[in-house]
């Protein structure tokens, strides 16, 4: 187990594209963090240079208390559990397990012992003398977790492992994920694309956008304070609504409704503006409220998603499934609740009231953040 | 490329081809099967037939004689020997023509990803007929020109292709190689880039050394290409080496070494012994036969299909 430290480091291939810019992140000992981000953000890319499958441009990476820059993948500590789950086809799920035991002179006790105890703890031991393609997708998974435990790495890289599974078992598997981690405490670095994945597996989430960072934070933190409107629209689902409106003497307008804010905007001008669609509700008579052209609605069950337009601008708001429905809605605007973006570079105007995190447009180095305890 | 079981269950209905006669899809293999008629199961059956005969050199008429063409040639030390050879040729010519191939692949693999360009550089030689190779090979092994000759002579050996026997079994055994190098690299080629690229990650992460790697998972993975490609080898030393052979001794076996091939020609249409002939190319039939079955048997039990 140690701490990774990744200072500036930077991808720039052949060709001069750069796909990775001037990233630092200080991950704590036995600290998940996933790096979230839309396809060709550089998430992978940063997580291959920490691997050691590709070079570092620029910048160090530190594992534990070596700067591995140099250091060959073998010798760098990690086990990395891969999308399509890299099992090699011609092993058995026991010498799948071994390979890596095998090359690093482990003795054969030792080797046993290991493979046995993480074949119970991912309930493979059935199929220890199988080959991979006698296995199902989520069995795969697990023997790749597997392949990773039984070395007792440093630090385990994930890269999508879950994205070649079905809905229900990516759930599953993702809590399993989750309880491994905390019952190993090895420090993880985990790629992925979907927010959720990321919003649930998280001790810290480094949001990713064009190779560098937007973001880094706690999942709440980053889910009520997003340092951008890129953060903004990515982590949720629905994604935050994000209206134009302008800021002037402390009244929020979008189009031709003014909203009284109780507290003087930090700003003037033109903003956008980013309401979760959670936060909104139907307002009750006498409250200020925007005028919502509904056009269509998503029914989950424990809520239904309305969608519809403010202003000619796109709109979507989430409501108990008993709220009743018209065509057109009056919906109260939580003052409290808004989120100010600049209208030009879409970074955060102002920290939200009570939740203290610092959350600037791109943090680039921030603090250790403390472990909330092992469950 | 890999779905689970359930998925793949699923897509195989869909691949079936469905033809509205019971009759077409005879049609369409009915040109392929004519050619392997005329070509290869006609001739054989004749081989068979005439392998029983004398046959009268100026085609008079034949006697039929029983195995005696069988004995004769089995009995005869200058076949035993030029079988002993071949068996030697064979060997050599498939295992060096292999593991050049697969070197040079494994190098080449490193470098070009799918470079269209790059390839078809490396595997144009495979485009030379096999007597222009032989031609080609003999001008390498020339007494006056050959850069071959020129290189052994610095080390103090003269090269004498057509006069020592060694020689020239060296020379045929180098040309044979060359000829077959290309064909070999590029499907070592293709089958290294099969190889998915993150199980090859997988094991960069598992283990230090390269060459280990090479041997436990590279070569693994490997192994259908390598055992289809054993055979293809073995088939083209024991026979497609005719044309280098024939370039490089002229008619002029001598005391020169040829394989069974070369013997089966030389016999039948220099010497015209037919019955003689076809005895041995029926032997050549079945020690083909009885190879393909042993490695079909032995060596494919331990190739590993993805």
């Amino acid at each position: 187990m140690a701490a990774i430290y990744i200072a500036e480091v930077s991808k720039i291939y052949t060709g001069g594209v750069e796909a990775v810019k001037s990233v630092s992140i200080d991950i704590a000992d036995g600290e998940f963090i996933v790096l979230v981000g839309p396809s060709g953000c550089g998430k992978s890319t940063l997580l291959r240079m920490v691997a050691g499958l590709e070079t570092i441009s620029r910048g160090t990476v530190t594992i534990g208390p070596r700067v591995v820059n140099t250091v060959d993948p073998a010798e760098r500590d990690v086990a990395m559990v891969f999308q399509n789950y890299a099992l090699y086809p011609h092993m058995t799920v026991y010498e799948n397990l071994a390979y890596g035991l095998r090359n690093r002179k482990t003795p054969k006790v030792e080797i046993d012992a290991r493979v046995a105890e993480a074949a119970r703890m991912l309930e493979i031991e059935p199929y220890l003398d199988r080959k991979p393609r006698a296995l199902s997708g989520g069995q795969r998974q697990r023997v790749a977790m597997g392949r990773a435990i039984v070395r007792k790495p440093a630090a385990f890289l994930f890269d999508e492992p879950l994205s070649n599974l079905d809905a229900k078992l990516r759930v599953s598997m993702r809590g399993e994920i989750k309880r491994l981690q905390k019952r190993l405490g090895t420090t993880s670095l985990y790629v992925t694309h979907d927010q959720l994945e990321a919003m649930t597996l998280a001790d810290r989430l480094v949001v990713l956008n064009g190779g560098r960072i937007e973001q880094i934070g706690r999942p709440l933190d980053v889910y009520h304070a997003p340092a951008s409107t890129f953060v903004a629209s990515f982590i949720g689902s629905p994604a935050m609504n994000l209206v134009k409106g302008t800021l002037a003497g402390g009244r929020l307008h979008i189009g031709t409704h003014a909203i009284d804010l109780d507290h003087s905007a930090s700003a003037e001008g033109p903003v956008t503006v980013g309401l979760r669609a959670e936060d909104l509700r139907l307002a009750s008579a006498g409250e200020q409220a925007l005028l919502f052209r509904v056009a269509y609605v998503e029914e989950l069950g424990a809520q239904r998603l309305v969608h519809g337009t403010v202003e000619e601008q796109e709109l979507t708001i989430a409501l108990p499934p008993e709220a009743p429905l018209a065509n057109e809605l009056a919906i109260a605007v939580p003052i409290d609740r808004l989120h100010f973006f600049s209208a030009e570079n879409g970074s955060r105007l102002h920290r939200p009231r009570g939740t203290g995190v610092a959350a600037g447009a791109a943090p680039a180095r921030p603090q250790a953040v403390n472990l909330e305890p092992a469950l | 490329m890999r779905g689970t079981s359930g998925r793949e269950g699923q897509q195989a209905p869909a691949k079936r081809v469905q033809f509205s006669s019971p009759f077409l899809p005879y049609l369409f293999l009915a040109p392929q099967l004519a050619i392997i008629l005329v070509f290869f199961y006609w001739p054989s059956v004749q081989a068979v037939q005439s392998s029983f005969y004398l046959e009268d050199p100026f085609g008079f008429g034949s006697t039929f004689v029983g195995l005696t063409n069988y004995t004769d040639v089995l009995k005869s030390t200058e076949y035993l020997g030029i079988a002993r050879f071949t068996a030697v040729f064979t060997a050599l010519v498939t295992f060096f023509a292999l593991a050049t191939g697969l070197l040079l692949a494994v190098k080449a693999d490193g470098v070009i990803r799918g470079n269209a360009a790059d390839k078809t550089l490396l595997i144009w030689v495979y485009a030379i007929a096999p007597p222009v190779a032989g031609l080609i090979g003999m001008m390498f092994f020339n007494q006056h020109i050959g850069p071959m000759v020129e290189l052994a002579r610095w080390f103090g050996w003269d090269i004498k292709v057509g006069l020592d026997y060694s020689d020239t079994a060296f020379a045929m055994i180098v040309v044979s190689v060359w000829k077959q190098i290309p064909y070999n690299f590029i499907f070592f080629l293709s089958g290294l880039q099969g190889i998915p690229v993150s199980v090859r990650e997988a094991a960069t992460l598992d283990c230090r050394s390269e060459l280990r790697r090479f041997w436990t998972v590279t070569l693994p993975l490997l192994a259908p290409t390598a055992f289809f490609l054993l055979i293809i080898n073995t088939t083209y030393a024991l026979f497609d080496t005719f044309g280098v052979i024939d370039v490089m001794v002229k008619d002029k076996a001598a005391n020169n070494p040829i394989t069974l091939v070369y013997k089966v020609y030389m016999d039948g249409f220099r010497g015209s012994d037919l019955g003689g002939s076809s005895a041995q190319s029926v032997i050549l039939m079945l020690v083909v036969l009885v190879l393909t079955v042993f490695q079909f048997r032995f060596i494919e039990r331990r190739v590993h299909y993805n």
